[in-house]
């Protein structure tokens, strides 16, 4: 069969593919509470400038630390700032700039991942020593110490998370690439005299990807993490940019009179990331892959 | 046995020095150094040409690194810059206090973690598996910042049970530390049992479906023998490697938790000497934080070597 015939029947059968793993997801509880939510977030991300009803820069001395009103749903902080308008924004720069540092992280590290995987040999011993070598430190010490000499900007920010959130990605990609080249159906297709590229398209690319995709869901909710909790220590997002590790870190001085402060941009934040999380656990199901979580890094 | 793990051994210190050579270069190539951090502004002619040569800093990076990796490895990490203190005094303090914070939750949480871990996978899918495996999911996801600020609220704020920052001073006894530590543990052992339960919730279940149990089923073993004979002893190695990689966390990777808990650990100098830029001491804490890293899972792994005959016999046939 000439391979201009097989090519739109293989396209065919991956959009179906991706309908059937997305029914799937949605079909567990898990999944459709945590895909809503994630949806919930994307779609607030990018409507929010248009209906918070306050300016989130409004300062007034009146409204200090006032309780949640009917004007204000969900009260006013230590500036007397709108904390609703602020909240519903507050997830914005932390969604963009994991939002692109995630995909550059998962293809930069999949990419040497799968080739040290396919190498092999010394090349593949010496690289991962560095891996090692770079996991074993704690990220915060990492990042903190790029922060701090080029400042807390996007542009700091984005490559910062998309290099060292890359390098444990090398590990995963590196490790389903031996897991699949041990298979008998590269074996198969190296019998039947597939080209090595055309083995790596069609073979191993396929199979790898989906230990990617629940891969990638996973870097992006730590990424979050490690974003939200940056601006909480205020090396992420800077003022008076809203945002909700920062919005926690203000009001938390005056949690004990003035809660909503906190409980608000609390809710939103741990609301995403579950998300993110339960929607990468039915992924992981549904594609027939475990996500063996190791401890905390 | 033997060359297995002189292997090993050989392996982690690769891994140590290779460490010690990023985070010398790393420091070496951003812009800046010791002097022009510690003197700011007044960095310029004469007074940075004095703290340059005080420190040392006009010989050749080469000749430098091996010098500091080599006293570093008798034990000497040179004097912080701001204080002019012996690093290994200021950081053996925080270091106590970070290893009595990590022993509490210890403590509690690897019992709790196998304990739970165990339930949730022997009575699979039921509710009591849901509402563990789901509490661990939103324990280990949930910020730890979010986390610890909503336990200061309610026991702290509210209840007013527990003190919900700590005031001890760095160098206090471990007694002095309670009860001001609970909360700071709790919010470590939440995060840390979630992920333990997982693992071991995921290798009991695998056991379970392992031939040898299905083989002891037919035979007709009674069920908790089956359990307490043939799956635990398999099931739980598996958490040795976990618990060693947590317990690398929980002295370099609780900084965020240290900080909200004002914790005199080792996190918390960690950010304050980056944000001071005092480069000798994040150079010093780097190095040991990756020494513990690699040293506890190199024991685990020959722990589990240990434990398990089948692992010790496949690395020798290799």
């Amino acid at each position: 069969m000439p391979p201009t015939l097989a090519v739109p029947v293989i396209k065919n059968r991956n959009q179906n593919r991706l309908f059937k793993v997305l029914s799937d997801v949605m079909s567990r509880p898990s999944g459709a509470i945590g895909l809503s939510l994630v949806v919930f977030h994307l779609v607030l991300a990018v409507i929010s400038p248009f209906i918070v009803p306050f300016d989130y820069r409004e300062i007034s001395a009146m409204l200090m630390l006032k309780g949640p009103s009917l004007e204000y749903w969900f009260g006013n902080d230590h500036l007397g700032r709108d904390i609703f308008s602020r909240t519903l924004l507050g997830g914005r720069e932390a969604i963009l700039v994991t939002g692109i540092a995630t995909p550059i992280a998962v293809l930069w590290g999949s990419f040497l991942g799968i080739f040290f995987g396919l190498v092999g040999g010394r090349v593949d011993e010496f690289s991962m020593r560095i891996v090692d070598a770079f996991l074993s430190l704690p990220w915060i010490l990492k990042m903190l110490v790029l922060i701090v000499t080029f400042g807390t900007g996007i542009g700091v920010l984005i490559p910062t998370l998309a290099f060292f959130y890359g390098i444990p990605v090398i590990r995963i990609a590196r490790a389903a690439t031996h897991d699949v080249v041990a298979r008998d159906f590269i074996s198969a297709a190296k019998a039947r005299g597939h080209g090595r590229i055309a083995i790596i398209r069609h073979e191993l690319l396929p199979n790898v990807l989906d230990t990617l995709m629940v891969e990638g869901a996973m870097r992006w909710s730590w990424m979050l993490l490690a974003f939200s909790s940056l601006s909480f220590l205020g090396f992420g997002a800077s003022p008076p940019t809203p945002d909700w590790g920062l919005m926690i870190a203000d009001a938390r001085g005056f949690m004990s009179f003035a809660p909503w402060g906190v409980l608000a941009p609390v809710v939103f934040l741990s609301s995403l990331i579950i998300g993110i999380n339960l929607t990468a656990d039915a992924l992981a199901k549904a594609l027939g892959i475990d996500r063996i979580q190791k401890a905390p890094v | 046995m033997l060359s297995m793990l002189l292997r090993r051994l050989s392996l982690g210190f690769i891994t140590v020095a290779l460490v010690s050579i990023i985070i010398f270069t790393g420091v070496e190539f951003l812009p800046g150094d010791a002097c022009t951090a510690f003197l700011e502004r007044e960095a310029q002619g004469k007074l940075l040409e004095n703290c340059r040569r005080d420190l040392d800093l006009n010989r050749p990076a080469i000749d430098r690194y091996l010098d500091w990796a080599s006293s570093a490895m008798v034990g000497d990490l040179g004097v912080s810059v701001n204080g002019q203190q012996s690093i290994a005094e200021l950081v053996g303090n925080r270091m106590n206090n970070s290893l009595l914070l990590a022993f509490c939750a210890l403590l509690v949480g690897v019992p709790l973690a196998i304990f739970l871990g165990v339930i949730t996978a022997l009575w699979r899918d039921k509710p009591i598996d849901l509402v563990f495996s789901t509490a661990a999911i939103f324990a280990m996801t949930i910020p730890e910042f979010v986390s610890s600020t909503v336990l200061i609220l309610v026991f702290s704020a509210w209840l007013g049970w527990l003190p919900g920052i700590v005031l001890t001073s760095a160098n206090a006894s471990a007694a002095e530390f309670f009860p001001e530590i609970i909360l700071p543990v709790i919010v470590v052992a939440m995060v840390m049992t979630a992920h333990i339960l997982r693992m071991v919730r995921t290798s009991v279940i695998d056991v379970l479906a392992s031939d040898y149990v299905r083989m002891a089923t037919l035979k007709g073993v009674p069920y908790w023998q089956i359990v307490f004979q043939h799956v635990l002893p398999n099931a739980l190695l598996p958490a040795i490697n976990v618990v060693a990689l947590t317990i690398a966390w929980l002295l370099g990777g609780v900084v965020v938790i240290e900080v909200v808990f004002n914790y005199p650990g080792l996190g918390r100098m960690m950010i304050d000497s980056i944000s001071d830029r005092d480069l000798p001491v994040v150079q010093a804490i780097a190095l040991i934080l990756a020494t513990v890293y690699v040293s506890v899972n190199l024991t685990a792994d020959l722990l589990t070597m240990i434990a398990n005959p089948r692992l010790r016999t496949l690395h020798m046939r290799k």
